[in-house]
Formats: C-alpha cells, sequence, structure tokens
C-alpha cells in the first residue's frame, strides 16, 4: 500500500486484522508525518519510541489471535490527558517538566484496547480558548488554507486544536480531545473533522486535567463518522473513580452506521437563527435539513427559548469553577515555582508567571463571581438559568424529538490574531451554538458538511437525547453519506 | 435563651458580665479510610505515607466518597437527637494554604448532612443544662506544616490531608468555661459510645474552636473572638477564663473588642490575635461540582439508629432506675461506655449500690492514680463481683476488702482463695471474739470509767479489739459485746 | 455591575496572581467587558427555580471503606519542586 496515512482508522483497522499491513509499518508511517508536520506545531509532545514499541507489541497480540478493538492504531493524546511516564503539561508553563506517575482512564481505556500513541497534542492552554492561540508552546496552525490566500495562517479551532489539525493533516488516525463548550465541535468544524462531545458522565474524567468538572467532558476527534463510533466505544464506560461517570453498558456504537432515519423527528430550533448570521452558514443549515429529510426523516421546528443566555451563563459558570480546579497550581508539589519573600508572595509570583493571559483573566472572573457578596447575583443566578437551558432540551425531547440539528459554529475558521486581540467576547462568540449541549449535558456532534466560499470546511451539529450518542452516529452517518466529499489538504507544510 | 444565672456572672470593676460561649468541634470520624480517597486515615505514619493522588490534588484527580463517613455522620446525628437531612451538598471552601493541596477544602455549607439537636449536660450534681446543636457537617482535614525542621522553610506532611472530620457546631448556649468544659465532655462521652469519633485530644481527634463574648447581663450578644484549635478540655476552660477577663478588661476602659480569631498560649497563660489569620476572608464557598448531591433514605437512618448503642443519657436513666443509684452516681459510670459495662457485668445479681462504691471509690480511684482506662484493669469485673460477694456474705470484713483489692490488683488471683490461704476471712466466732475484748477492758480499767459517762468511748474500745484480732472480728459483734459488757 | 482597579488587586490577590500596574487597567476593561456581555442574565426570570444540582439524575456511588491507596511516597513526591526528607518544603509559613 502506497500512503498508509490516507487510511481512515475502520480501513486500516480492517487492513490489520486482515493482515495486509502491519502496526509497525502504519506507525512508521504516521511517525514519519509527525515528523515532517512540526510547523503545523500539532504536538507538544512527539513519543516515537513508545509508539513503535508499542506498535510491535500489537504485531504479535495480532499474530497471536489477541488483538484489541484499537490494535495497533495510532493515535493522539490530547495534552489536557495524564500519561503515565510522559509530561503533561495542559498547554501550561506552569506545569513545567511535570511528569505523571498516572495514566487517565480515558487514554488507559485505549492502550488497553491495543491503541498505539504518538503523542500529546497541543490545545488552548488549560482548555480555555477557541483557537488554540492560548497554548504557551505556540498556536498550533491549520492544514487549511483560504483560498488564495497562502499566507494567512489559519487556527484550528480550540481548545482541541492540536487534535483536530493534527487528525485534518493525516498525522494520526483519530485523536483524543475534551470539551467543556464547543471545544471539540468548534475544531472538528474548522478542520472538516468529526468530533462528538458525548453525554456528560458517558466517559470518566479522571486523570484528566480539569477546567470545569460539571462541563468537561472527553471525546474523540476522527475523519469519519465510523471512525468517531470505533474510538467513542473504546473511550467510554464507567469509572469508580469519577462519581459522575454514569454505570451503565456501552454500546457498540459502531452498529448505528447506516440504521434508517425513517420516522425519526428532527427538530430545528427557530432561536438559533441569530441576527446576523451568514447566508452561508444559513444555506449549509437548510441543506442539513434537506440531506436529513431525503433520508426518511421528519423536521419540527422547536424553540429553545434560552439559548440566548447559554454563551453568558456559561461565562460565568466555567471561570467559577476553573478559578477553584486551578487553586492546586501553586507550586508546591509539581510544577514550576518562583521564589517569593514570604509563601503568598511565592505563590503570586509563580502564578502570574506560570498562567498565560486569557487563563488569569478568566481565574479572576471566575474569583469575582463566587466572591462575597456576588455570588448569589452571579453564579447562583446562573445555575438557575442553567436549570432552565437543561428544561428548555427536556420539552423539547418530552415532546417526541430525536435529535436536534444547528449549525457548529457562526463561522469558518479565522486567522491568527483576528479575533478577541481587543474584545475577548468576540472569541467567546465561536462557542455559541455548542455551548447549550455542555449546559444541559448532552451528547452533540459535529459533522463535516461543505467548505465555504473561501475554502475552509464548515460544519452541522447535531444534539442528541442523553446517552444516545447512537442516534447522533446514524444521522450524521447520512449526512457525511449526502454532503460533498471534502478533500483534505495537500502537506504544504512537509518541506516549509 | 435561658434567664441570666447570677452565679455564673463576673465580677468586673464596674459590676457584672455574663460570659457566652459557642463550640466548633472538630473531631476525627472513625475509618479506616479518608473520606474521599482509599489511603490510610490512621494517626502517625512516615511522612506523605498515608498520602494517595487525590490527598495530594495531583492534576485530574477526583473524590469519591467513603460511605462508612456518611454513615458515622449520620448515627453521631442520631446522638446528638438532631435532624438527619437526607439530601446534603459537598461545597468547596477556597483558601491557599501549602497543607491544603487542592487549594480548598470540601466542606458543607449550605446544606449539611445533619441539622439542630441538643445535648443535655450535667454541670455538676446539682446541674444540668441544655446545649443546643446548630449542625454538623462532614469535611477533610488539612495537612501538617512543620515549621521547626529549619530557619527558612516549612515541610509539609500530607497523612492527615483528607481524612474525615465532623465540624459540630453548638448555639451559644454557654454560660461559663464551667459548662464548656462540661459540655465537651460530653460531647465526647456520646461520640466514644457512638464509635464515631476516639475522642483523644492529644493526637487531635478533637478539636475545639471556642467562641467567646461578654455583656452586661440581660443585654444583647456582643462582639465576639474565636480561639481556635483548642486540644485539652482544661485549656479550653482556662481559654475562656482568660478570654472572658481580657474583653471585659477592654470593655471597662471604654474600649471595643474587635472579632478576630485568636490563638491560646497555655504557657504564658493569654489568648493572642492571630494576625495572619485576619486577612479579609472570602472563602468562595460553591457546591464541588466533582460530587452529586448526598442522597440517601429514611430506611437507611432507621437502620443506623435501630443499631445504635444504649447512649449515655439513657444508661444514666436506666441505672438510677434499674440499680437504685442516686443520679450523680450514674452519670460517674456512663461517662465511660467500658465502665458502665464494667460496672454491670459487677453489678449483676449483686448490691449495685455496694458494686458503684466499688467501682467509683476504689476502682476508679485506683486506675486514675496509675493514669489506666477501665479496660487496662489488673482487676477484673468478675473478681472485684467476688470481692463484693465475700464481703455481702461477711466472710469478709470492709476493711479486709480493701486489702484483699490490693491483693488482687498488684498479684491477681481469685479473691476467695486468697480469702482461704491468707487466712483473712472474718471471725465470726463469739468466743474468740469475746476473749479481745475481755483482755482489751481488763488492761485499760480507767478507759472503761470513762467510757462509762461518755460512750462515744466505744469507738477507741472497737479499734483496739479489731487490732487485736488482726482486722478479722466481726465488727457487729465486737460492738454489740462492747456495749453489753460495759453496760451503755 | 463593573470592577475598578481596586476591586481588580482585590481579586488578583484573592486568585493569588501578582498583576504590574501596567495590567491592572487592561484587566479592568477586560473583565468588565465580560460583565457587561453576562449582565444580560439579569433580565431572566428565575423565580422559583433551582440552581441546577447536577445534569444528570443519578445518585452518587460511594466507597467502601477500605484502605486500597497511599504508600506510594515516591509517586507523590516525584514532581515536587523541592523536597526534603519525604517532605514537600516550601517558604516558611509564619503563623
Ligand atoms: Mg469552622
Ligand atoms: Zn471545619
Amino acid at each position: 500500500m502506497s500512503d498508509l496515512t490516507l487510511l481512515s482508522l475502520a480501513e486500516a483497522r480492517d487492513a490489520l486484522k486482515s493482515k495486509k499491513i502491519s502496526a509497525l509499518e502504519l506507525t512508521r508511517a504516521h511517525v514519519e508525518a509527525m515528523e515532517a508536520a512540526r510547523p503545523l506545531n500539532c504536538f507538544i509532545t512527539e513519543t516515537p519510541e513508545l509508539a513503535l514499541a508499542q506498535a510491535t507489541q500489537s504485531d504479535a497480540k495480532i499474530a497471536r489471535g489477541e488483538a484489541g478493538p484499537l490494535e495497533g492504531l495510532p493515535l493522539g493524546i490530547k495534552d489536557l490527558y495524564c500519561s503515565k511516564g510522559v509530561r503533561t503539561t495542559a498547554a501550561s508553563r506552569i506545569l513545567g517538566n511535570f511528569t505523571p506517575t498516572y495514566e487517565s482512564t480515558v487514554s488507559g481505556n485505549l492502550l488497553r484496547d491495543g491503541a498505539v500513541t504518538l503523542g500529546k497534542l497541543n490545545l488552548d492552554e488549560f482548555a480555555m480558548g477557541s483557537s488554540n492561540e492560548t497554548s504557551a508552546f505556540g498556536p498550533v496552525i491549520s492544514p487549511w488554507r483560504r483560498k488564495g490566500d497562502p499566507a494567512a495562517k489559519i487556527v484550528p479551532g480550540g481548545s482541541s486544536g492540536g487534535s483536530s489539525a493534527a487528525v485534518a493533516a493525516r498525522l494520526c488516525l483519530g485523536a483524543t480531545a475534551t470539551d467543556t463548550g464547543g471545544s471539540i465541535r468548534q475544531p472538528a468544524a474548522f478542520t472538516g473533522t468529526v468530533g462528538i462531545k458525548p453525554t456528560y458522565g458517558r466517559c470518566s474524567r479522571w486523570g484528566i486535567v480539569a477546567f470545569a468538572s460539571s462541563l468537561d467532558q472527553a471525546g474523540p476527534i476522527t475523519r469519519t463518522v465510523r471512525d468517531a463510533a470505533i474510538m467513542l466505544r473504546s473511550m467510554a464506560g464507567h469509572d469508580p473513580r469519577d462519581t459522575t461517570s454514569v454505570d451503565a453498558p456501552v454500546p457498540d456504537y459502531e452498529k448505528s452506521m447506516g440504521a434508517s432515519l425513517k420516522g425519526r423527528r428532527i427538530g430545528v430550533p427557530k432561536e438559533y437563527r441569530l441576527d446576523g448570521l451568514s447566508a452561508e452558514i444559513l444555506a449549509l443549515w437548510d441543506q442539513g435539513v434537506a440531506w436529513l429529510k431525503d433520508a426518511g426523516a421528519e423536521i419540527v421546528e422547536i424553540s429553545l427559548p434560552h439559548t440566548k443566555y447559554a454563551l453568558p451563563t456559561y461565562y460565568i459558570i466555567a471561570p467559577a469553577e476553573a478559578s477553584s480546579n486551578l487553586a492546586r497550581y501553586d507550586g508546591v508539589r509539581y510544577g514550576i515555582r518562583e521564589t517569593g519573600r514570604d509563601i503568598a508572595d511565592m505563590y503570586e509570583k509563580t502564578r502570574a508567571k506560570g498562567f498565560g493571559q486569557e487563563v488569569r483573566r478568566r481565574i479572576m472572573i471566575g474569583t469575582y463571581v463566587l466572591s462575597a457578596g456576588y455570588y448569589d447575583a452571579y453564579y447562583v443566578r446562573a445555575q438557575k438559568v442553567r436549570s432552565l437551558i437543561k428544561q428548555d432540551f427536556d420539552t423539547v425531547f418530552a415532546a417526541g424529538v430525536d435529535a436536534v440539528l444547528t449549525p457548529a459554529t457562526p463561522s469558518p475558521a479565522f486567522a491568527q490574531g483576528e479575533q478577541g486581540s481587543t474584545d475577548p467576547v468576540e472569541m467567546y462568540l465561536n462557542d455559541v451554538f455548542t455551548v447549550t449541549v455542555n449546559m444541559a449535558g448532552l451528547p452533540g456532534l459535529s459533522v463535516p458538511s461543505g467548505l465555504a466560499a473561501n475554502g475552509l470546511p464548515l460544519g452541522l451539529q447535531l444534539i442528541g437525547r442523553p446517552f444516545d450518542e447512537e442516534t447522533l452516529f446514524s444521522l450524521a452517518g447520512a449526512i457525511e453519506q449526502a454532503a460533498p466529499k471534502i478533500d483534505y489538504p495537500q502537506a504544504w507544510w512537509r518541506g516549509a | 435563651m435561658s434567664q441570666p444565672a447570677p452565679s455564673k456572672f463576673i465580677k468586673g470593676a464596674t459590676g457584672d458580665w455574663e460570659v457566652v460561649i459557642g463550640m466548633e468541634i472538630h473531631a476525627q470520624v472513625t475509618s479506616h479510610a479518608k473520606l474521599f480517597s482509599g489511603a490510610s486515615a490512621e494517626y502517625g505514619g512516615a511522612p506523605n505515607d498515608h498520602v494517595s493522588l487525590v490527598d495530594a490534588a495531583m492534576p485530574g484527580m477526583l473524590p469519591v466518597i467513603n460511605e462508612e463517613c456518611v454513615r458515622q455522620a449520620v448515627r453521631t446525628g442520631l446522638g446528638l437527637e438532631a435532624q438527619i437531612n437526607l439530601r446534603s451538598i459537598f461545597d468547596r471552601k477556597n483558601y491557599f494554604y501549602p497543607d491544603l493541596p487542592q487549594g480548598y477544602q470540601i466542606s458543607q455549607f449550605k446544606h449539611p448532612i445533619v441539622g439542630e439537636g441538643t445535648v443535655i449536660v450535667d454541670v455538676s450534681p446539682s446541674e444540668r443544662i441544655t446545649v443546643g446543636i446548630e449542625r454538623l457537617h462532614l469535611e477533610q482535614d488539612a495537612g501538617k506544616s512543620l515549621h521547626d525542621l529549619s530557619a527558612t522553610e516549612s515541610h509539609v506532611d500530607l497523612n492527615r490531608s483528607g481524612v474525615a472530620l465532623m465540624e459540630i457546631v453548638s448555639k451559644p448556649d454557654m454560660r461559663s468555661a464551667e459548662e464548656a468544659r462540661a459540655y465537651v465532655s460530653k460531647l465526647r462521652t456520646i461520640l466514644r459510645y457512638i464509635g464515631s469519633c476516639d475522642g483523644n485530644m492529644e493526637q487531635g481527634s478533637l478539636r475545639a474552636d471556642v467562641n467567646v463574648s461578654v455583656r452586661r447581663p440581660g443585654e444583647g450578644l456582643g462582639t465576639r473572638c474565636e480561639i481556635k484549635n483548642v486540644n485539652s478540655i482544661r485549656f479550653i476552660g482556662q481559654a475562656i477564663e482568660v478570654e472572658a477577663r481580657r474583653q471585659i478588661g477592654i470593655l471597662e476602659d471604654g474600649g471595643k473588642i474587635d472579632q478576630e480569631t485568636r490563638l491560646f498560649d497555655p504557657g504564658k497563660g493569654e489568648t493572642r490575635s492571630m494576625r495572619s489569620k485576619e486577612e479579609a476572608h472570602d472563602y468562595r464557598y460553591f457546591p464541588d461540582p466533582d460530587l452529586l448531591p448526598l442522597e440517601f433514605d429514611q430506611a437507611f437512618v432507621d437502620a443506623l439508629k435501630a443499631q445504635l448503642p444504649e447512649l449515655p443519657d439513657a444508661k444514666r436513666a436506666r441505672f438510677i432506675a434499674e440499680y437504685g443509684l442516686p443520679p450523680y452516681d450514674a452519670g460517674v459510670l456512663v461517662m465511660e461506655r467500658a465502665s458502665a459495662d464494667f460496672f454491670e457485668q459487677t453489678a449483676k445479681g449483686r448490691d449495685a449500690k455496694l458494686a458503684a462504691n466499688w467501682v467509683i471509690n476504689e476502682l476508679f480511684g485506683r486506675l486514675n492514680k496509675e493514669g489506666l482506662d477501665v479496660a487496662q484493669s489488673p482487676v477484673s469485673a468478675a473478681a472485684l463481683g467476688a470481692i463484693i460477694d465475700l464481703i455481702s456474705s461477711d466472710v469478709i470484713s470492709g476493711k479486709i476488702a480493701k486489702d484483699l483489692f490490693e491483693i488482687v490488683w498488684s498479684e491477681g488471683g481469685d479473691p476467695k482463695d486468697i480469702v482461704e490461704s491468707r487466712g483473712l476471712k472474718q471471725v465470726t466466732d463469739t468466743g474468740a471474739i469475746e476473749a479481745a475484748v475481755d483482755a482489751v477492758i481488763a488492761a485499760n480499767p480507767d478507759k472503761v470509767e470513762q467510757a462509762k459517762a461518755k460512750p462515744t468511748m466505744l469507738g477507741w474500745f472497737v479499734g483496739q479489739v479489731m487490732k487485736q484480732t488482726g482486722g478479722k472480728a466481726n465488727p457487729q459483734a465486737v460492738n454489740d459485746l462492747l456495749k453489753q459488757k460495759l453496760g451503755v | 455591575m463593573s470592577v475598578d482597579p481596586a476591586v481588580v488587586r482585590r481579586i488578583a490577590h484573592l486568585s493569588r496572581i501578582a498583576v504590574e500596574d501596567k495590567e491592572v487597567e487592561r484587566l479592568n476593561g477586560e473583565i468588565n467587558a465580560i460583565l457587561t456581555f453576562v449582565e444580560t442574565l439579569s433580565s431572566v426570570d428565575v423565580a422559583g427555580v433551582e440552581p441546577i444540582a447536577s445534569v444528570l439524575p443519578m445518585q452518587m456511588k460511594k466507597r467502601a471503606d477500605v484502605v486500597t491507596d497511599g504508600g506510594i511516597v515516591d509517586d507523590i513526591l516525584a514532581n515536587a519542586p523541592v523536597r526534603e526528607d519525604n517532605y514537600f518544603v516550601v517558604p516558611k509559613v509564619v503563623e
């Protein structure tokens, strides 16, 4: 076979199973691609030796007939997942050379199933950002370019920008990611990849660096819907070490691919038709409706009246939780330490130097909204509005809607420095369609649906009932079938 | 609130003052593992040995609650006659300190597991008060910073980080150091009965934060100061007394009290301001998003209630009713469950009052002197019972019984055999006693004359006869014979 | 509601993040922009609405009271910036 990085995860799996290729060849091809793609800055830490050793083991297991579901498949791991014996940074200076002595549950599940890990993927610092520009290890550059504008460095979205870019650039067959307000779905939409944030509680959060505990959820980014289904099945599952993970069996998601959509009711929320939404996005959305209708689904207009409050609610709850979750980075037990006059001075200098600007700002906002005198007005009120946002979805699902279709992002990807440099809120608006899903704990999937006029990918979002990821896979599969095939960018970065 | 009691007032230079005391007790929950991790909760250990990744707040670590700690909190709530909340919430209390690895303590703020309750406290044999309980909540202990290993550095040991505590908050219902001491002592008794805290104050299993304020009798509450971490019942009393005096002094000089946290220095016998803790505190409490609400049903509570042991108040009432003990004696016996059990074993089938006297006066007295607790008593309940049997059946006198107790204490052995082998049996043979009486009368003719005029002299004769018989004569028989022969 | 430079400094201190004078003004503007953005929530009618406690109706699982962890002092201290004799070491804390 010529270029093994052109295979999808499912194709590579089948080729390994039928012994057409070896895990070592497959891994070597991806290691070579990873090393050639350094100009994209997708990886913070590359672990090629580890990957090749794992591949050798996988070949032995395949030969013995003991292959796991992901045996020999090279993946990338977002550097928010703690990896035993491998530096884990959360893309922050503050973690310094932190090397966990433990493996996160989800990445451990992938290893259990035979996956090969190529290294740790770049992200926005502590997963706070929508463009991967806040990483202490520098921004990730998307493999995509605007038509006729090769100079502009396009962002891969965030916070899982290293994951989305690496998958789109064919550096790995799939990648782990995390989503707190849209950090899987928005970068997937920006890079023409598939990303699913499963239901809150579907994947364990144990060993994943926490950003906002009530919103964070792990999920995969892949090039096809089937690949996402395969990866999620391995990642998901109950973990007694995370009491917010659900104790329920994990279905074989791949089986839901190709299921008939006859009689499925798809809601289209009128409140998502935001003022000023581009004609291009509206057209894409209409196109998605048409594809699902053609596949046999029934389309109904629905109302999610509290939609417009989701983003403001998020920008209270997420920073509040983050301000507390990030208090542990104090220079005492791990990470960098700056010397100070006394302990308070040591803390303040360590945290000022260790955290980047966006993280510092969010910690301060979170501290403010929790502080005496403001707690009720901000935090408690936001948690009440969150109840209302969730109730909106409960009502719609109770009325018989199986899933909701929306655009994934309000625009295609932009170039570095184009958003948020003067007003942080501008950047926050990227998550306007995705954040409601985290508020309500629902599963959401972003599927590539076409290209914008400027040549950059666009995605549609499907939102499902709690723990009904299967419906999302079958609907997304139908859109994937109907949509024009995405040609991933040529490797312009080779020799760049 | 009760009426001011003048007997409790403190005399100041300008008149009487009333001291008002409330307490927050931190009681370490008896459990094998910590509140939210599987590391050992055992006291001690090599530095950072009883520490899991969760306790050290490694990135990505999550808390998982220990069900036994929940049971212990509910059991304790039941023992405090308190409201048990079937739904409670864990909150984060945020502050930075090197022995607080997460940067927050997981505690319960708005919705504690246990609500209002009461504790009945016997302050003295004649005075009983009721102290209201405001709440009880579960929370994590912090680690330990050692400041004396280096001049410029502190050393942090996280062994205690995450150990389960119950914070028991009283209402400001105490009016003297004595009441406060009695309250802590009673609370400690209840916890030990339930088995939810070992009450070991030296090891810090029980720590008190004492809120003290003073006021003119009948007036509203004054500004309070919180004295942190007082670690013995005696120091609690001392701290309250010196703090009340300090506040009265300030107020009488026309000053005002600053609400602040203070530390009691037992060496200097004073409290001093903890300036370092004075920095404006803003704990930014909010529900811990890593933990779902703590919920259980009434059946869970009922089952725990059914398994609760007899608690000290009920036991005391039963001892009064069943054994006819004076309330004070009953109160002393029930202070420790082991003591009460010892008493009941001793008293079974015997004269309970006599048994109570022996347990309280001889046994407890001796144990106290040696610094032992009842479980370590060299004299078993069976042996003490046997001694009491020997007294009741007139085999030995009370005085000989004390000697016998001493022998059993230091040498062990069966009291009955000892009496037999060492010839301690009481002489009841009237002939032998009469001979001794006659001898004493014959040797002391002058005293005989005096006794006829002054019958209280009889006691002197009894003493002489007992001496003659080596203490073994039956005292009643001696008495009777002397009366008859002296004609008094 | 909005913050002023004094409040920004207070929040920075509560957050244990050193801020330089020149940063305070920028942060002040940014924080106020975010507070203005979230201001819209004050118009939502939340009367009678309970704050969300968890997105899923789930019972919290509990752990049995068994010692399953600890005894890993090397792991605990593996990443410590300063350590001595199995203790973490920090600048002297004055009580
Ligand atoms: Mg307290
Ligand atoms: Zn406390």
